[in-house]
């Protein structure tokens, strides 16, 4: 445990991409692989299942500490991290010592005890046996071990101890990151650790070894094991904030394809003993294969064995166009999918190209080439063609044609645009250059600044979580909740903003504050829909704050009537008055201790 | 017995102590003024005339003015101001900082400590409890978390910093403010002058304009040398150009970020880190977006605060900076008349 509150400490200390690759690489080479293992695990994003409740673990840490309930809290609100308050509070332990500079040795000697390191110091897996068995204890007895175990550790290892024991361990470096660090490590090439890390990584250290085994192992050829992705950056913007479109080139060495707002996902369906395997993985790295029985189900009839990268979405076959973003996220959730669902929320695999060909991988040829195989493969069987399907190519010849195509994108439930060179191989990761995505202008409203709180983490004293309200009838009248947003000021705005609330609060509920209706944010969104969430009834998708408007009072924000007007086909969907006052029954709760609840 | 009025109170100008008709520390121009110590929010130019403890004269004249007409006082020894007897005792803030104790011709005794610390310091003499009737306190770290490490074990952890950054050939910068903490960081750097990379280190301009008050002082610090465009003495590499590898530059916070700091390479080659009581949470630390924190606080802790309290025996405390309510709050619990007391001292302000 020690080893891996080390490399936490190193890794949050230093900002700099090589330092951390260093931490982590020489991490890897020293930690055993059963631990090894673990720590890719966690590196990697993912977390132990909650093993005790919050409550509860403030309950124990408040007794063990001697601090009454008010003064903890007032701690956890300065602090900003529950795992971070309650090791600061804990009665006092030997300081913590200093990571060594040098990569840790195997055998750490621990001074006087080095004959029984194992009471000292306990390896991370060990660690986890032993938290695992706490989620099965009456709360009497996890009181007991816990506050036992707070007692032997440093303040540093109770904080990964507390962030492991409530599933809320966030390292923070990406998983390219730990790639490129397992990579340097072992010596291995990162796309290799790439693919091996694809489709879910079991903490177990046969899991490790496979994961560093030297090129060509047997490893490399698990069937149900989809491809690294390739993503597509963001274009670079001209002076006005116009993406630079004209500064790649030729438009007619480009594919351009719709960017559909969905999930991307690999349909991989190879052959094998036992009739071989047919998968659905998300990018998200989740298994989607019984969420989506009619797309599987596709696959399972189109002949051959292959790999498709593709976009799954909740189509809308009657308005010809995909459902919202919210419509997919009900389907995600259920593994047991309903006739009602299938009817109403169909899936659909949007295939953007073929990685996979009968076992021969495909990656390294020309995008159109490999176009020309999926065109050939999936209409060859049109039958199947409502679960999956070949995306449109977007026919211009030149930007500008391409810039009036794009117009079209949010009346046709789509982000915007994808740009791949024709002849560009299916790379790893986010690789500048040859995938571009052109996104739509965001949606924009004008919302004035209600309600503030502290953030979480980097941000936890400052007030940087907002809440943004628009007027429900006329100007001056009574405001009405619209979104959140957290995003978008700099540095600077947010420690001005930070001090004119704090001058401004009205009203305070626990860490929430309500503040003068004074501030005009222009608030940007990607989209939105009907939503129960805030009491206007409207969600906003990807909300951020795109400018201060400081020449602006609040008079001059958005009416509640002047946002339904973004709302997408309003005459298909239930009159949109009628859908407020609905979500607002929804909490017929009085103003106040609504807005301190649901903020 | 009738509750008689405060002896020191609030007032549009500052902590206004009627009997004696002077101010501690006020905040606009008075006719006469009684300072802590010399850090900006507590000792402000334009009042007619100033006490302050003896020791801290040096650093009170830089930041009042030449023309100033300021009265240096022996800690411990009493002078008479109106009708109260006043005298000035050792708060370990920084060097010559000092609590103003104020005795009324009743025999009541309040003393207001303005900043303090518990912790070892070697610039300034140590924090002496003075025991009264009532206490003015600050809360710059008034809350259970903050428990701040030995500053030994710290000044320890800075050493090795500041070495292996030599080792791998890059330059430390250590952002501290530039009273107080940028010199007893330099006291602790002399004392492991036998460890250090270097006989001395390089200090922004606005540090070394303090540090000979601390010579007056007979202070020992680490030899400075100030960071300048022009000085010849400024390191060069084989170009010519300027060369601060393994080298400690001490500079005030506001200089982060500056173009100031350019002239140490590119920032893959420089290692940032900030001493202040603040890096105890991860939070800060990782906002404040510094290589490293360094816990090194001139405030007491929350246990320093508490164990204070206790040891003068007061049976009414009065908070101020930072989370005064919290502490008032808790020493209410406890069984003291505490409550809070409306300043605009800084509180998170440039002494951290
Ligand atoms: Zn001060
Ligand atoms: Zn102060």
């Amino acid at each position: 445990m020690r080893r891996f509150a080390d490399l936490f400490e190193r890794l949050d200390r230093t900002t700099s991409t090589n330092a951390r690759l260093d931490a982590m690489a020489a991490y890897f080479r020293e930690t055993p692989p059963e631990d090894a293992a673990w720590g890719v695990y966690f590196l990697i994003g993912e977390k132990l299942k909650r093993l005790v409740k919050s409550a509860d673990l403030r309950r124990w840490a408040m007794r063990e500490a001697g601090i009454e309930e008010w003064l903890f809290r007032e701690c956890r609100a300065s602090v900003g991290d529950m795992a971070e308050t309650i090791a600061l509070l804990l009665p006092e332990r030997a300081h913590d010592p200093e990571p060594s500079p040098e990569p840790v040795l195997l055998l750490e000697t621990l001074g006087e005890d080095a004959d029984a390191p194992s009471e000292r110091d306990l390896s991370l897996s060990r660690w986890v046996e032993r938290l695992s068995v706490l989620r099965h204890l009456e709360p009497r007895e996890q009181e007991r071990r816990v506050v036992s175990w707070w007692r032997e550790l440093s303040a540093r290892e109770v904080f990964i101890l507390n962030k492991l024991m409530t599933g809320a361990l966030r390292v923070g470096v990406s998983r390219t990151l730990v790639v490129r660090a397992l990579a340097r490590a072992f010596n291995i090439e990162k796309e290799r650790v790439a693919h091996r890390l694809m489709g879910g990584f079991e903490p177990t250290p046969d899991a490790f070894c496979r994961l560093i085994a030297p090129e060509g192992s047997a490893e490399d050829r698990n069937v149900s094991r989809p491809y690294p992705f390739f993503l597509a950056s963001p274009i670079a913007a001209t002076s006005d904030q116009e993406a630079d479109v004209e500064s790649l080139g030729d438009a007619r060495e480009y594919l351009a394809e719709w960017k559909w707002d969905g999930i991307r996902a690999q349909l991989i369906k190879r052959a094998g003993e036992a009739g071989g395997s047919l998968t659905l993985w998300s990018r998200g790295d989740e298994d989607l294969t019984l969420r989506f029985p009619e797309v599987t189900a596709a696959a399972a009839r189109t002949p051959g064995a292959f790999v498709l990268d593709g976009e799954l979405v909740a189509y809308d076959h009657d308005a010809q166009r995909p459902h919202p973003f919210g419509v997919l996220q009900t389907r995600i959730g259920r593994t047991n999918v309903h006739e009602r669902a299938l009817r109403e929320a169909p899936g659909v695999f949007i295939a953007y190209d073929v990685l996979e060909l009968d076992a021969a991988d495909l990656r390294s040829r020309a995008l159109v080439e490999r176009r020309r195989l999926l065109e050939d493969l999936l209409h060859a069987h049109a039958g199947d063609r409502r679960a999956i399907t070949v995306s449109e190519c977007v026919v211009a010849t030149s930007w500008e044609a391409l810039r009036e195509r794009r117009a079209s994108s949010r009346s046709r439930g789509v982000e915007g645009l994808m740009l791949k060179r024709l002849d560009s191989p299916y790379r790893v990761g986010r690789v500048r250059g040859d995938w571009w995505k052109w996104k739509v202008e965001p949606l924009t409203i004008d919302a004035v600044l209600t309600y503030a709180q502290p953030g979480s983490g980097r941000r936890a004293n400052l007030l940087t979580d907002y809440t943004f309200s628009v007027w429900r009838n006329e100007p001056g009248g009574e405001l009405v909740t619209i979104t959140k947003a957290y995003s978008g000021l700099n540095a600077k705005e947010i420690e001005t903003l930070d001090k004119w609330i704090r001058q401004h609060t009205l009203e305070r509920f626990g860490p929430v504050r309500r503040v003068e209706p004074t501030h005009v944010f222009e608030i940007g969104f990607e989209a939105i829909g009907v939503s129960d969430r805030h009491k206007a009834g409207l969600a906003l998708r990807f909300p951020r704050m795109l400018r201060w408007r400081t020449d602006k009072n609040p008079h001059d924000a958005d009416t509640l009537a002047s946002v339904l007007e973004l709302l997408p086909s309003r005459g298909a969907d239930a009159p949109p008055a009628q859908t407020v006052q609905e979500a607002d029954a929804l909490h017929p709760l009085p103003e106040k201790t609504e807005d301190s609840r649901t903020l | 017995m009738p509750a008689s009025p405060d002896l020191l109170r609030v007032d549009d100008l500052g902590l206004r102590c009627e009997l004696g008709s002077f101010h501690v520390d006020p905040w606009r121009p008075v006719e006469h003024a009684v300072i802590t110590h010399a850090h900006a929010d507590h000792a402000r130019p334009g009042s007619g005339r100033y006490w302050c403890a003896e020791a801290g004269l040096g650093l009170a004249r830089r930041r009042l003015g030449a023309k100033a007409e300021i009265t240096p006082i022996p800690y411990g020894q009493p002078f008479d101001l109106g009708s109260v007897r006043v005298s000035l005792h050792p708060a370990g803030h920084v060097l010559g900082s000092a609590q103003v104790r104020v005795e009324s011709p009743a025999g009541e005794v309040w003393v207001a400590a303005g900043d303090y610390k518990r912790a070892h310091d070697p610039t300034c003499a140590p924090f002496e409890p003075i025991p009264c009737d009532a206490f003015i306190t600050e809360a710059t770290f008034a809350l259970p978390v903050y428990r701040f490490p030995e500053p030994g074990i710290v000044m320890d952890e800075i050493v090795r910093w500041w070495r292996e950054n030599a080792e791998r050939g890059r330059v430390c910068v250590l952002f501290c403010y530039a009273l107080g903490k940028a010199q007893r960081l330099l006291a602790e750097l002399h004392a492991r002058r036998e460890q250090l990379p270097q006989a001395f280190a390089w200090v922004h301009g606005s540090t070394n304009l303090l540090n000979p008050a601390y010579a007056e002082g007979g202070i020992d610090l680490l030899p400075t040398r100030r960071v300048s465009d022009r000085d010849a003495n400024n390191p060069k590499d084989a170009h010519g150009k300027r060369d601060y590898t393994g080298h400690l530059v001490l500079a005030p916070p506001s200089a982060a970020g500056s173009t100031w700091m350019r002239r140490f390479g590119p920032a893959s080659r420089v290692d940032t880190a900030f001493a202040s009581g603040w890096m105890h949470i991860r939070g800060v630390r990782r906002r404040r977006g510094y290589d490293r924190g360094f816990v090194i606080s001139d405030h007491a802790d929350w246990a320093d605060l508490v164990r204070t309290i206790e040891e003068i025996g007061c049976r009414r405390v009065l908070a101020t900076h930072g989370s005064s309510r919290t502490l008032a709050r808790y020493l209410r619990e406890q069984g003291l008349d505490a409550s809070e007391l409306e300043t605009p001292y800084e509180t998170e302000g440039e002494d951290g």
